[in-house]
């Protein structure tokens, strides 16, 4: 069965984010208050052929690990999505 | 006469730069094309600046599973001299063979233009022939050049001698001011500057050279 799964990589605690930094601070400029702790990221989309949902998360967040994110500075998550919403 | 590989990825393009380095030297440069596995004939492997695979997910993500990596690492455990410039750095980072790994700079913009480095260290395949404190000219031309590692990995840095090459005036963010870095046993180096474009005065510089030189000297499993 195909499982529809979202990989998150996003970077590890502690590790600077220029981008993330950048980005809140353009937001007073555009009227956007109170917006803090910007941080940003990647996400994949992709079908997994497994099992079940377990079998195909544990597939996504070994391959997120191996080549979508690098372990020295970010982190990989999955999660089941729901097609068309994301 | 010694004979170097420079590997070319799809997306390479200072390949020529760091073979007329190579050459002006009196040795011989020969291109690897990234598919090829087998590397015997090398006296040391230059993986050279470019956007190898064009850079796609992360420099050097998509580099590391070329075929030609595996027989680099095994060049480079042999003690074969491993000369990774700019996205060459990045890949070996992005392969383990090098610590830590290149984040964006922390200006978010590319940048190119002269820097000036400091040698830290002369126990590497491309310093050796440099002197600790010594000062050096030669440019960078990159994005994602920000050196990044953790707490643990800085000290094992530090404790076995490993930073090879600051910047006198950081243009990017990089911890502790690191240009350049080499594995444990020195055979395997990367640095972000470009040493191949800093060999003649007449295009700007020429320490480059003093670089370029401890690597052509180095002997294979020497270190």
């Amino acid at each position: 069965m195909n499982y529809y799964v979202i990989v998150d990589v996003t970077l590890r605690e502690g590790i600077a984010d220029p981008e993330g930094s950048t980005i809140e601070r353009a937001l007073p400029a555009l009227g956007f208050t109170g917006v803090s702790h910007v941080h940003a990221g990647k996400s994949f989309r992709f079908d997994v052929e497994a099992d079940d949902e377990g079998a195909a998360l544990e597939k996504a967040n070994a391959l997120g690990e191996r080549l979508l994110s690098n372990p020295v500075i970010e982190n990989a998550v999955a999660r089941i999505g729901e097609r068309g919403k994301g | 006469m010694k004979t170097f590989g420079i590997v070319i990825f799809p997306g390479s393009n200072c390949e020529y730069d760091a073979a007329a380095g190579v050459t002006q030297l009196g040795a011989e440069a020969r291109f690897v094309w990234h598919s090829q596995t087998d590397l015997t004939g090398l006296d040391g492997i230059i993986l050279p600046g470019g956007f190898a695979h064009g850079d796609y997910l992360r420099p050097g993500a998509l580099a590391r599973f070329s075929p030609v990596m595996n027989a680099v690492a095994d060049f480079a455990r042999d003690g074969g001299p491993v000369l990774g410039i700019c996205n060459g750095f990045q890949v070996l980072t992005e392969a383990g063979l090098l610590a830590g790994a290149l984040q964006k700079n922390r200006g978010l913009t590319f940048l190119c233009q002269n820097t000036t480095l400091i040698v830290e260290s002369t126990r590497s395949v491309l310093t050796s022939g440099a002197h600790k404190g010594q000062e050096l000219v030669v440019p960078i031309n990159h994005f994602s050049g920000a050196y990044t590692c953790d707490d643990e990995t800085f000290a094992a840095l530090v404790a076995n001698d490993q930073i090879i090459l600051r910047y006198k005036d950081n243009p990017n963010g990089s911890r502790a001011d690191i240009a350049g870095i080499c594995n444990e046993a020195g055979n395997v180096v990367g640095l972000m500057p470009h040493p191949e474009r800093a060999m003649s005065t007449l295009l700007g510089s020429a320490d480059g050279r003093v670089l370029l030189e401890s690597f052509v000297s180095a002997r294979v499993g020497a270190h």
